[in-house]
């Protein structure tokens, strides 16, 4: 398939029917948006405050051949037939609500309380700038503040930033900070990594010249050159390893070990922190916020204290004010782009507070009880699944080991055939994985598949083979 | 403030928390009971409050009082394009068919999805005249970051590896030089003329076979449209470079020129900006970016094709959508396609609005910007005295030598319930107050800015305290940010008695 038809702007839909394009038509008349307060005859008396005529007059240094060009886009609409156009386009998709799902893979469907939403889409939050001046933002600040204590809390580490894009963005923020830190350009990373933030990881290393090599996550061959080692835990398959061992053998060359780990896993696994492990990473989407076609979503970034400079985004630091209250501001600016420049510690300015903030409510919300509840039931769920499908003739688990919410199965047909089944039964089946391990399908289990989902999928997965 | 939160903010969530308190209850098991892994294998402790549902939602509402934001204050913060943000735009993000859909799942079960992102890679090419389109960024700085390693990439394909420096104005953003950096450039950086364009002599000088390209950002964050811009393009194409546009400020030309024609070749938009979606308290965002044929196949994956079975002339009730990855993809930049809810919020707007919408945002914009200026250019020193776009930048030296600088003069306007200005930046203009009042909001505001502008000259030279010593109405007056950065204190910690 080649890009070249997305040239021709797909407008879509009829441009018939709007009283906004109607008045188009006649290229004369006025349109008035719902989001723009002045009329006609309040940019008549602006214009002649300013001693212009006409608005195209404010564009007169745009040179005349290149000012007003056509513009062919479909015509205004009304927010009724905006409300439709968009209720149409979104039924044409499957939500994961509408039926069994096992599909994970670095999203994940999980419950979301209900005061996420609410708190989050409060125009206080929602509306707001980066938190720049302190004084006008301290539920921001103060915001992230609570964020970056209950991610160290939850990773066992020392300090955490405001968040990063995502957390194939986070890893490879990562990965270039080991290289800062070490003054190395090699980056090793371990073969059980998701592959898309294997590739992120790469497009992120190539320009700075810095190499990058897999290796088995047993055999680590990883030498003296290394900046840093970079893992999964769980892995991309589900599975927890030995991350002490790892931890070791990275540092036994000097090199940093950097880990993308599972919030939700988390909340009965060993946190990373536990290990010595240097830079942790981790989607915060599974933390109260909404699958959405892939997002958006927050990264979650963590360090030890001793690497703080080399740190990427915002750090709120709480202080006192001129009267001896206590506030928060943005800290360590001096490693951010906006200082710095192109001697930053990244380019990362606009970041995902909002999801930091959902993030937030989420942990608040569930707390220390509803994390370990969460951790168990998807453990619980998954569990059951995986030993109800490796009775089934053909099937069996590629992997022995520990695992947490996901497993690979392998399957007696193409994990392409076995899903296109499974669809047809109102399941949406697992990750096809066969270009890894052969027949390989990636499932995932949580706390909102009930029994009779596991059922109904165990069932559809018997007639397959 | 006046209306100051009656529920306690001033402890923090682990301070609140009382052992055995819950703040959700969730379902029991249904499966048979699995063993549990090796004990070895688990966490001994965690640390996490224990606060009930209202103490939640409690904190957080007050929390939220504390923030000055669009829907409750004007906020000119110059170049940040603090417009209003349409509320029905978040309600069809929230659309089950929407939010509730796995990035993953087969292209033959999102097909709405995929035929919106190609309609607005569409849309996004129609406005900016750069065609091809990657939505796939996260943020403004995210989409610099590919747009640079685009370039590198063009540059490397035809066996250049000369072309080793970027040059950037020197009234850039800072995340121009540092994408630029991430992206294994040189920066270096070139000065304005007098009359805030680039300086064409300082462009000549660096226009060799070692530049990759130019960042410049249009109109420039200086408010001025370059009226050197087209010679600019020529000048870096005739030296074999690329010109890149930082899209920041898209508000001003919505509808009015187009950068392909200009001769950009490549550009990103800040759809938090230009396109009206929330900025929730610093994004998340989405910075798609948007080329030309020249850089089309280098694009980030993925982006979205259509396929018109048997090309049947047209009628598209048959197109299918699906993900593919340009030619010579420079590489995959995020873990999936994009902030998607982003990108519904940015489609949504460009449907309610249409062609037409678009001119009346710039003018109105531009409009506006001149109306401040105009109202404050007696009292506020203009540096550069034309036409601005859609934001005016002043100096506030004169007040600076009466003894009150520009950010006291910033910090008192929170008194009068404004939000400041950008403050500072452009880094070449001193005591910088960069001031954007957008379209969306009513001259009635606008002409009470102006008075508070007026006032607060006024203050400086009646009581200059009263403006040194700003903010007195805010949850805190001013932080002391030196021992914030000498000592760092950036997270909860456990009280040792």
């Amino acid at each position: 398939m080649t890009i070249s038809r997305q040239l021709h702007p797909q407008t879509g839909q009829s441009e018939t029917g709007t009283s906004g394009s109607g008045l188009t038509v006649t290229g004369k008349a006025h349109f008035q948006s719902h989001y723009i307060p002045n009329t006609l005859d309040e940019q008549k008396k602006v214009l002649s405050a300013i001693g212009l005529s006409s608005i195209d007059e404010l564009f007169h240094d745009i040179p005349e051949s290149f000012r007003n060009p056509s513009l062919n886009l479909p015509g205004p609409l009304s927010e009724l037939e905006i409300q439709q156009e968009l209720t149409a386009l979104a039924s044409r998709n499957r939500s994961l609500n509408s039926g069994p799902s096992f599909l994970g893979a670095g999203s994940y469907h999980h419950f979301i309380p209900a005061i996420v939403k609410a708190l989050v889409t409060r125009g206080e939050f929602l509306t707001a700038y980066t938190p720049y001046q302190a004084e006008a933002s301290q539920g921001t600040l103060q915001v992230i503040f609570e964020f970056q204590s209950l991610v160290c809390n939850l990773f066992g580490m020392e300090v955490a930033n405001a968040g990063m894009y995502d957390n194939a963005t986070a890893l490879a923020e990562g990965a270039l900070m080991a290289c800062r830190v070490t003054k190395r350009n090699k980056v090793v990373l371990s073969q059980t990594l998701s592959p898309a933030y294997e590739q992120v990881i790469r497009t992120y290393c190539q320009a700075q010249g810095i190499e990058t090599t897999t290796a088995s996550p047993e055999y680590l061959n990883i030498d003296d050159e290394a900046a840093c080692l970079v893992v999964q835990y769980p892995n991309f398959f589900g599975y927890i390893e030995d991350l002490g061992a790892q931890s070791e053998t990275a540092h036994d060359h000097g090199a940093l070990i950097v880990v993308s780990t599972d919030t939700t896993a988390l909340g009965m696994f060993n946190p990373p922190g536990h290990f010595g492990v240097d830079i942790v990473t981790a989607e915060g989407q599974p933390l109260g916020i909404p699958a959405s076609f892939g997002g958006p979503y927050v990264g979650l970034f963590a360090t030890k204290e001793e690497y703080i400079r080399q740190m990427p985004s915002r750090l709120s630091g709480r202080t006192v004010d001129s009267n001896g209250n206590t506030g928060y501001v943005l800290t360590l600016q001096t490693r951010e782009q906006h200082i710095r420049r192109e001697r930053a510690t990244s380019n990362i300015c606009t970041n995902e507070a909002l999801y930091a903030l959902a993030a937030t409510v989420y942990l608040a919300a569930m707390g220390k009880q509803g994390m370990r509840q969460v951790a168990e039931l998807c453990y619980q769920k998954a569990h059951y699944a995986a030993a109800k499908i490796a009775e089934l003739p053909g099937y069996s688990l590629a992997i022995n080991g520990t695992f947490f919410q996901e497993f690979l199965v392998k399957c007696p047909t193409s994990p392409v055939e076995v899903n296109r089944r499974l669809l047809e039964r109102g399941i949406l089946g697992g990750l096809d994985v066969s270009d890894k391990i052969p027949s390989g399908l990636l499932l995932c289990v949580t706390e909102m598949n009930s029994r009779d989902n596991i059922d109904a999928l165990v069932s559809a997965l018997s007639e397959v083979s | 403030m006046a209306n100051r939160p009656t529920r306690d903010t001033s402890r923090l969530l682990m301070d609140q928390s009382v052992p055995g308190r819950v703040g959700v209850v969730l379902p029991e098991s249904d499966v048979p009971f699995q063993q549990l892994p090796d004990g070895s294998l688990l966490r001994a402790e965690l640390d996490l409050p224990e606060v009930s549902e209202p103490e939640v939602v409690n904190y957080f509402t007050a929390l939220s009082q504390l923030n000055f934001s669009i829907d409750t204050n004007f906020y000119p913060l110059g170049s940040c394009t603090m417009k209003y943000n349409p509320k029905i735009n978040d309600e069809v993000a929230f659309l089950p068919g929407f939010a509730g859909i796995h990035p993953l799942q087969p292209a033959e079960q999102s097909q709405g999805a995929l035929e919106l992102l190609y309609r607005l890679q569409g849309f996004l090419g129609e406005i900016t005249g750069l065609n091809a389109v990657s939505l796939a960024t996260l943020a403004g700085a995210h989409g610099e970051f590919a747009g640079m390693l685009m370039i590198r990439a063009y540059h490397l394909a035809k066996g250049d590896t000369a072309r080793r420096k970027v040059a950037i104005p020197d009234s850039a953003h800072g995340t121009n030089p540092a994408s630029a950096a991430m992206a294994g450039f040189e920066v270096v950086e070139l000065a304005s003329d007098e009359n805030g364009n680039v300086d064409m002599e300082a462009l000549q000088e660096v226009a060799g076979p070692d530049l990759a390209g130019v960042m410049i950002t249009l109109p420039s964050t200086l408010g001025l449209f370059d009226t050197n811009i087209v010679d600019v393009c020529a000048v870096v194409h005739e030296a074999g470079g690329l010109v890149y546009g930082d899209g920041a400020n898209m508000n001003a030309l919505l509808g009015r020129v187009k950068l392909g024609e200009l001769g950009f070749d490549v550009a990103h938009l800040n759809l938090h900006k230009t396109f009206s979606t929330p900025h929730g308290g610093g994004g998340p965002g989405a910075g798609p970016v948007c080329v030309g044929d020249t850089l089309a196949p280098f694009l980030p994956a993925p982006v979205v094709v259509s396929d018109i079975p048997g090309n049947n002339g047209g009628t598209d009730d048959n197109t299918t959508y699906a993900l593919a990855e340009p030619e010579n993809t420079i590489g995959k930049m995020s873990g999936f396609h994009g902030n998607f809810g982003v990108l519904v919020r940015a489609y949504t707007y460009i449907r309610t609005l249409g062609a037409d919408g678009m001119r009346e945002i710039s003018g109105n914009a531009v409009l506006n910007a001149n109306y401040v200026m105009q109202g404050l250019k007696d009292a506020y020193h203009l540096p550069y005295d034309r036409t601005c776009m859609h934001e005016a930048v002043f100096s506030a030296d004169w007040q600076k030598s009466r003894g009150v600088s520009g950010l006291e003069i910033a910090k008192r306007l929170l008194d009068y319930g404004f939000h400041s200005p950008t403050l500072y930046f452009p880094m070449i203009v001193p005591e910088a107050l960069m001031i954007e009042p957008t379209e969306s909001e009513t001259l009635e505001t606008l002409d009470s800015f102006i008075q508070a502008m007026r006032d607060i000259d006024r203050e400086v030279t009646e009581n200059p305290d009263l403006v040194r010593h700003a903010p007195h109405t805010t949850p805190v007056s001013r932080l002391d940010e030196a021992t914030a950065a000498r000592q760092p204190d950036l997270r909860w910690k456990r009280q040792t008695s």
